[in-house]
């Protein structure tokens, strides 16, 4: 019987021959669970109207208050939404978001919604305020996202269909 | 009798030593990264160069540029002295431990050591007492509670294992018959290596010079993860990079001696033709006691100070009592 003083030495040689479990992360991004919240994306209808119509329900739901919606009325000449109004600013700083996704939720008409993008810092604070073009756009970097097959929790309809 | 060696040769070989053994420092930290991290299925530094080979230089030059950072009420010469004695001690205590049998090189004698003195273990001993003072009067100097608290800590486990130290040797010199090093190394070569017959004094010089380079488990002069870094709290940038290379320039002496007490030095092991290659076998003795000490450091958690203390003086100390006095007796009786 080995004292288990001395045990420690064989757990330990053991995993010299093992491979590392470690990530190494710039050249090998780990696939994102489908409804891991990231960077925001702002959506359009396929006709090319933006989904937004500045209501501020996303602003009034956010607890850490980084969203800043100003509201603007759609002219015949110039439509913008579906809705009778549009976000005439629709600012996120990232700086404050603490991606809770409460936006998400509380937009009725699946406006804005919580990408998989998790690379987003910047060396300037400024930059980490989002502007409306910039979230309506694709992301710059885009991370692998995991199969949706693997996982048993439903993944929003909004998620599979755009 | 051994030929003399030419004065200049001396020099050249201890410039080239002292250069060897910072060398040797640093990639002992990169070896230590990178050992203990596979062992925690980590890599290891594996950023700056091929298998993270510049590290070591990447991190010397952030020490190098870092701000040294000096406390107001320190006191001033002690405290810039401490960490240069710390560090000159170490590696002047490597320049008697041989590392090579001597060879004739374009006429001129180059001897297997730096220096060749007659007592040159009693000279080890006595630079590594010196040594113990720089991380004493370093924590002092620091006028810091925390430094001073450290240095006291570091002082009561220094002084209790340096007995044990001492006395564990006093078998291989009785069975060595002489304080040289290269006599102790010659006489294990006429009759056997002395890890065999003095197995228990092997444990205990292990044992205890672990505790004297205060590595894990009886790292408690630091004790990074659970106290206030010890005697060096004030001490940043290349000031604390000397503790640091002091740390480890002794670890790196303390298993140069153990490689010559018990394991016949830079011999090769029945082949004796292979004894010019002297250096390499050392090394490679010298290199498997290093990983042996990392090893015991990934494996084993830190004692507690109550627990060191009454190893160091009921267990270790006895033992090495015993064993002397049983080795005394063996080689005048038999």
């Amino acid at each position: 019987m080995v004292p288990s003083t001395f045990k420690g030495f064989g757990v330990t040689l053991k995993q010299v021959f093992k491979r590392p479990i470690t990530q190494q992360y710039p050249e090998y991004k780990r696939p994102v669970y489908p409804r891991f919240r990231g960077r925001h994306r702002l959506w359009r209808h396929e006709n090319g109207l933006e989904k937004c119509v500045g209501c501020s329900l996303c602003a009034a739901a956010c607890p850490a208050d980084c969203i800043r919606v100003v509201a603007a009325e759609n002219t015949p000449g110039h439509r913008v939404s579906a809705g009778e109004r549009y976000a005439r600013i629709y600012e996120i700083n990232m700086s404050r978001c603490i991606f809770c996704g409460y936006c998400e939720l509380a937009c009725p008409f699946d406006a804005i919604t919580l990408g998989n993008d998790y690379e987003i810092s910047e060396y300037n604070r400024d930059d980490l305020i989002y502007t409306k073009d910039m979230l309506l756009t694709e992301p710059v970097k885009k991370v692998p996202v995991a199969d949706p097959d693997l996982y048993d929790t439903p993944v929003p309809f909004y998620r599979t269909s755009s | 009798m051994t030929p003399h060696e030419v004065w200049w040769v001396s020099l050249v070989k201890a410039l080239l030593i002292v250069n060897l053994l910072m060398g040797a420092f640093a990639y002992t930290t990169w070896l230590e990264r990178k050992l203990l991290g596979r062992m925690q299925l980590r890599y290891g530094p594996n950023r700056a160069g091929p298998f993270g080979l510049l590290q070591p230089i990447a991190d010397l030059v952030k020490l190098v540029r870092k701000e040294a950072f000096f406390p107001q009420s320190a006191h001033e010469l002690p405290y810039i002295a401490a960490p240069v004695v710390s560090c000159f001690t170490a590696l002047a205590a490597f320049s008697v431990i041989p590392w090579g049998g001597g060879w004739t090189i374009g006429g001129f004698y180059v001897r297997g050591a730096v220096v060749d003195v007659p007592i040159s273990l009693i000279l080890i001993f006595a630079l590594g007492s010196i040594g113990v003072y720089g991380f004493i009067v370093g924590g002092w100097a620091s006028d810091s509670k925390y430094s001073l608290l450290g240095s006291m800590r570091t002082c009561a486990q220094l002084v209790s294992y340096e007995v044990s130290l001492a006395l564990s040797v006093l078998g291989v010199v009785l069975m060595g018959r002489s304080l040289d090093l290269v006599d102790i190394v010659d006489r294990q070569q006429a009759t056997v290596w002395f890890f065999l017959p003095q197995f228990v004094g092997l444990c205990v010089f292990l044992l205890g010079g672990i505790a004297e380079t205060s590595r894990p488990p009886f790292d408690l002069p630091e004790a990074d993860t659970e106290l206030v870094a010890g005697y060096h709290t004030e001490y940043s940038g290349m000031r604390w990079g000397l503790f640091q290379t002091a740390e480890y320039v002794n670890m790196i002496v303390l298993s140069g001696l153990c490689v010559t007490l018990f394991f016949d030095g830079w011999h090769f092991p029945w082949v004796h033709s292979l004894d010019r290659l002297g250096p390499l076998w050392f090394v490679l003795k010298l290199g498997a006691l290093v990983s042996g000490f990392i090893w015991l450091r990934a494996s084993q958690p830190r004692l507690r100070y109550d627990q060191l203390m009454r190893f160091g003086w009921k267990v270790l100390l006895p033992v090495a009592t015993l064993n002397a006095l049983v080795t005394a007796l063996l080689v005048v009786w038999v």
